[in-house]
């Protein structure tokens, strides 16, 4: 219990403490680093609170693939970034959001702590449904079975994100690859990384996706993996960023969330429910809907953090 | 109680998170500042799943199946909101929100 409650106290100590870190710093790259420090001790506390499923997403999307995204951001930015320092808001106005952002605090604090004793909780609901999809692991359960309709309606915003992102594109462009992740380089040591990696990668990833049913992990944390593989793919040379107007690349975008809703009107037709699943057949129509969407997942969270098209298609 | 801990944890990146999003003109640093408000946010809801924990589950799965969708839900907002800033500053030539200083540069580039 106390080396428990001390190593837990020293965690705690070091989040505060990189977080104050990534608003402090003066340098937009440091804070990036900070904030991607931030969410590896992040996945350590998740850890500590008994949930691993959050720990691999943690690692893999908020500390990874964010931490990928804003540290090419500011790298961009760098020549920019002196003028806007100058824009300081006044003495009144940090003073006064420095009040709002400790009342803001102390609220959340309060609320946690006054939280109703025996904590609510749908624990004991989730342990008596599992039997019916046939899944060990709780989280998957809840993700792909009880709160089904969350998971799809998901899909559907990192679609929409994806939209958003290339429709920043030219029109000249619209439909071409987007910009190489960085000079193609194909004899230096990430090139053979990315080939000495990227299979055993694939293998990690799809692990994740099947241990998922029973174990922690499961799409997202595998669809993650695969998407650093093919990123990691990108960013070294060996393949190209692929041109975003191919109907195959656009099939698999839009396969994860069809699929999930075919299955759902199939459930409302067979007489239940939107996205209740037959029983006798909820174990492989759950498989079909995790193997589609983490293809889905993977394709569509890389070519998030590819950008949009800035090259012409070729013909 | 460890949870307590990780709970003061959360409120605090939180409530550092909304200061780094008014007070920075950045808007880079205005979207660490709405990450790591979101991280404090996805963090106190852990602490609530925790105190759920029942039925052999070190905690309510419930809550924690939420906090992943919202991941990476924060993920794609993100990406898209550094995709517009990335516009802007190819566009505008200055990565600023500040719209006389925009107003007063140069034509912006044709891409």
């Amino acid at each position: 219990m106390t080396i428990g409650f001390a190593l837990d106290s020293a965690i705690a100590v070091l989040v505060v403490a990189v977080s104050c870190w990534t608003i402090i710093a003066r340098a937009s790259f440091a804070a990036v680093v900070g904030f991607v420090s931030f969410g590896l001790l992040l996945t350590l506390v998740w850890v500590r609170l008994d949930a691993v499923d959050v720990a691999l997403t943690e690692a893999a999307i908020g500390s990874g693939l964010t931490g990928a995204l804003l540290l090419a951001a500011a790298a961009r930015l760098r020549t920019s970034e002196f003028a806007t320092q100058a824009e300081r808001p006044s003495m009144a106005l940090r003073v006064a959001t420095a009040l709002l952002s400790a009342t803001a605090t102390a609220a959340l604090a309060g609320a946690l702590f006054l939280l109703p004793s025996p904590a609510p909780t749908l624990a004991p609901a989730a342990a008596a449904n599992a039997g019916a999809t046939g899944l060990g692991n709780p989280v998957t359960n809840v993700l792909i079975a009880f709160r089904a309709m969350d998971t799809m309606l998901e899909k559907v915003v990192l679609l929409l994100a994806l939209v958003g992102v290339w429709s920043l594109a030219s029109d000249r462009f619209w439909g071409g690859p987007p910009s190489p992740l960085r000079g193609a380089n194909t004899e230096g040591p990430l090139a053979f990384l990315a080939r000495l990696l990227t299979p055993l990668g694939i293998v990690v990833g799809i692990y994740i996706l099947w241990e998922g049913a029973d174990h922690p992990g499961g799409a997202f944390q595998g669809g993650t993996i695969l998407a650093a593989m093919w990123l990691l793919l990108m960013m070294s040379g060996v393949a190209n960023a692929p041109a975003t107007r191919f109907r195959s690349l656009r099939l698999v975008l839009i396969s994860g969330p069809m699929v999930f809703l075919v299955i759902g009107l199939g459930g409302l037709w067979l007489g239940e429910a939107f996205l209740a699943y037959p029983v006798a057949y909820a174990k492989p129509l759950i498989l079909v809907i995790e193997f589609v969407m983490t293809l889905t997942i993977a394709v569509t969270l890389a070519l998030l953090l590819a950008g949009p098209p800035t090259r012409e298609a070729s013909r | 109680m460890n949870a307590t801990v990780f709970g003061l944890c959360g409120a605090m990146a939180a409530g550092l998170g909304l200061y780094g999003l008014i007070t920075d003109a950045q808007p880079l640093r205005k979207i660490l500042g709405f990450n790591l408000l979101g991280a404090g946010a996805f963090l106190s809801f852990g602490v609530v799943a925790r105190r759920g924990a029942a039925a052999g589950f070190g905690g309510d799965p419930v809550p924690q199946a939420l906090v992943i969708t919202g991941m990476v839900v924060a993920f794609a907002a993100t990406a898209l909101a550094v995709a517009l800033l990335l516009q802007l500053f190819n566009t505008a030539g200055a990565a600023t929100l500040d719209t006389n200083a925009t107003s007063e540069g140069n034509d912006p580039p044709v891409t």
